[in-house]
């Protein structure tokens, strides 16, 4: 019985991992679409170092916290949800019919995945 | 707190929100205030207050068949609707409606590319197709085709073009109603048309020729509230093979006059993109007698400044879009035309770069001018690629890390295409804030022209909103909400009109446009009553009031 119980869980965790993989790969496609052009990391215009929203994180916290949202660690999926429906200064809020709840549990989980496996940079 | 559609008893309202989630689910019929938050205004200067735009719910057809469901539905009910694509015209309102209590029709879920033809150059989509959608479609399926986006790319091109919005390429395209071909529209009582070519059954030419036969109604359903469009074809520029640009400066204040005809000439022959102006003395105003000359207008002294300076009074960044060989000619003639009125005008050669760009020759951060010149060009947008570049303008910023623009605002007055419209607007702007906000200073002999539409000039009129950072407070909010409508008034006497405003304005704006008693909005009320006699697409949109609701033409003039 101890043996079948050993085998059965053998089976189950490679699934919940694939699920995990794939809402992270999901995640990582809606950030492309949804937030990397404002939070991503490519450079701004008029050589400008850095896109809007994660120039406005840099201003607002003057390297405590990365501008980076792929780096942070303390974005809980409440956290993002709460961002992405209300909006903060001068982002607005997002309806459902642009991303969906499911959608922003994914980002959460692809934020999370991505700031475990990337160093911060300063 | 619940709001109800001005008209409609609670009981009603009721029966109104089943019916909406029998046609088009029950999750698609958003009622729960935290969801409806992001349909307000974020940027509304009536935020939070009782009689601020808020819709009373928002439903979510996800096909036409479903849009023509709920329009039926507010029919029978007499419930006012307020359609929104994309749902992103911040500093025109966002997707707030005309009208408090509306119901809003969230078209965001019908978001396919329907057509592209990259030899007919040309487009069909659905309304919740962003410009980022499409440039995205246009580089999966390596189609040679350009899109004319607007400056912030989340906006949609259905929106945007029924808002008349306005872009950076060649003139036939970043006029996008211009470039729109080809409608399909719900009529108020639920019939579906099509405009153009369309109308014609097994027609192949839809998006090839937008009249058809007959009267054209399509212009009607931009900045109007005759019918909800739910597919709209678009003409594309096929991408060119060459991009080429110059900059010409000219020494006098006074010789903006030639150096605008001699743009405007090369514009109507179509061989120039959308040319940017802009004057190199701005940072001499930090000289206190040159600025003392720029707020007289002292052209004899401004000029003196600018030559001890070194610098010439104006500039403006020309771009060819073409072939290396015809870019180079072209560029050619823009120089010996310059020289035939402007002897003494400098020309520096730019970018040459074969199409497409890379981004990272978008990104290039060096400017091709030499000192004291400078590029202002937004390569992104000339090259149409969509970003979101431009929302940094109501963020944080280094100077001014705690604050941002709660109050986002674009007001864009209409000038004629020519110096001395231009300089009598700079004045006439001059004076607005001078009697606006007494003692207050502000230098527009500056200012230059934006020419976002081939034959206009546009010259921005949101002294007290974008401009600034306000008081932020809900009184600080409102008092800046009337020296706007105070400026749009002074603006309109000297003859300025706005050409797009946020809904909270768009009566204050209609109401400029007054020629013969109103007859433009008599005229478009009565098709209006015609049309839609129960008053339920967007009442007040672009000032038209429908009968059923024309009491409350400007009830939000505080």
């Amino acid at each position: 019985m101890k043996m079948l119980y050993v085998m059965m869980l053998a089976a189950v965790a490679p699934l919940a991992t694939a699920q995990e993989t794939a809402t992270v790969t999901r995640g990582k496609e809606v950030f492309t679409r949804s937030c990397a052009p404002c939070h991503g990391a490519d450079r701004g215009d008029f050589g400008r170092a850095m896109l809007p929203g994660t120039d406005a994180l840099r201003i607002k916290y003057k390297g405590q916290l990365p501008a980076l949202l792929e780096q942070r660690t303390d974005l809980t999926p409440a956290t993002i949800r709460t961002f992405v429906r209300r909006g903060t200064w001068s982002m607005p809020p997002f309806r459902k019919t642009e991303i969906s709840d499911e959608e922003i549990d994914a980002v959460s989980a692809y934020i999370a995945d991505s700031a475990r496996k990337a160093p911060r940079t300063p | 707190m619940a709001i109800l559609p001005p008209g409609v008893t609670a009981t009603d309202f009721g029966k109104v929100l089943k019916e909406f989630e029998a046609a088009v689910g029950r999750e698609w019929v958003i009622t729960d205030p935290d969801d409806i938050h992001p349909y307000r205004d974020y940027f509304s200067m009536l935020k939070d207050q009782d009689d601020e735009l808020v819709p009373s719910a928002a439903v979510c057809p996800a096909s036409v068949e479903q849009v023509q469901a709920v329009v039926r539905i507010a029919n029978r009910y007499k419930v006012p609707l307020y359609a929104i694509s994309t749902g992103k015209n911040f500093a025109y309102g966002g997707p707030a409606p005309n009208l408090r209590g509306s119901v809003t029709v969230d078209l965001k879920r019908m978001n396919r590319v329907l057509e592209v033809d990259e030899k007919r150059h040309i487009a069909l989509v659905e309304p919740g197709v962003s410009y980022m959608d499409m440039y995205r479609h246009l580089e999966e399926h390596k189609l040679k085709l350009m899109i004319d986006t607007a400056d912030v790319g989340w906006g949609g091109l259905m929106g945007n073009t029924l808002d008349r919005g306005l872009g950076y390429t060649l003139g036939p395209y970043r006029d996008h109603v211009n470039a729109s071909c080809g409608m399909e529209v719900v009529l108020p009582n639920g019939e579906l048309m099509r405009t153009g070519m369309g109308a014609l059954p097994n027609s192949g030419a839809w998006q090839d020729y937008r009249y058809g036969f007959g009267p054209d109604p399509s212009g009607l359903f931009a900045q109007g509230n005759f019918g909800i469009v739910v597919k709209m074809g678009f003409r594309l520029m096929p991408m060119p093979e060459h991009w080429r640009t110059g900059l010409i400066t000219v020494p006098k204040r006074r010789d903006f006059l030639p150096l605008v005809d001699m743009v405007n000439y090369l514009t109507d022959l179509f061989v120039i993109g959308e040319p940017l102006y802009s004057s190199p003395l701005q940072p001499l105003l930090s000289d206190a007698a040159f600025r003392r000359a720029a707020l007289d207008f002292n052209e004899a002294e401004m000029d003196r400044h600018a030559a001890a300076s070194g610098r010439h009074s104006w500039q403006v960044e020309l771009q060819f879009y073409g072939s290396e060989k015809t870019t180079l000619a072209n560029w050619e003639w823009a120089q010996e035309l310059i020289r035939r009125t402007v002897p003494d005008a400098n020309c520096f050669a730019g970018d040459s770069l074969k199409m497409p760009v890379t981004q990272a020759q978008i990104d290039a951060a060096e400017h091709p001018y030499p000192a004291p010149y400078s590029s202002v060009m937004r390569r992104n947008v000339m090259h149409g690629v969509p970003k979101l570049y431009m929302w940094r303008s109501p963020g944080r910023t280094d100077d001014s890390p705690d604050t941002w623009n709660e109050t986002h605002i674009g007001l864009f007055s209409v000038v004629g295409r020519s110096g001395e419209a231009v300089f009598k607007a700079q004045k006439d702007f001059q004076d607005v804030v001078r009697r606006t906000r007494p003692g207050a200073e502000y230098v527009s002999s500056l200012t230059p022209p934006l020419q976002w539409h081939q034959s206009a000039f546009f010259i921005g009129n949101s002294f007290f909103g974008t401009t600034t950072r306000n008081d932020n407070s809900p009184e600080g909010k409102i008092r800046q909400l009337r020296e706007l409508r105070q400026v749009l008034k002074m603006n309109a006497e000297a003859g300025h009109g706005d050409y797009r405003a946020p809904p909270l304005l768009q009566d204050d704006v209609a109401d400029q446009y007054s020629f013969n008693n109103h007859a433009l909005r008599r005229f478009n009320e009565t098709l209006k009553d015609a049309i839609d006699p129960n008053g339920i697409l967007s009442p007040g949109r672009g000032g038209v009031w429908p009968k059923a609701h024309r009491s409350r033409r400007g009830a939000l003039r505080k």
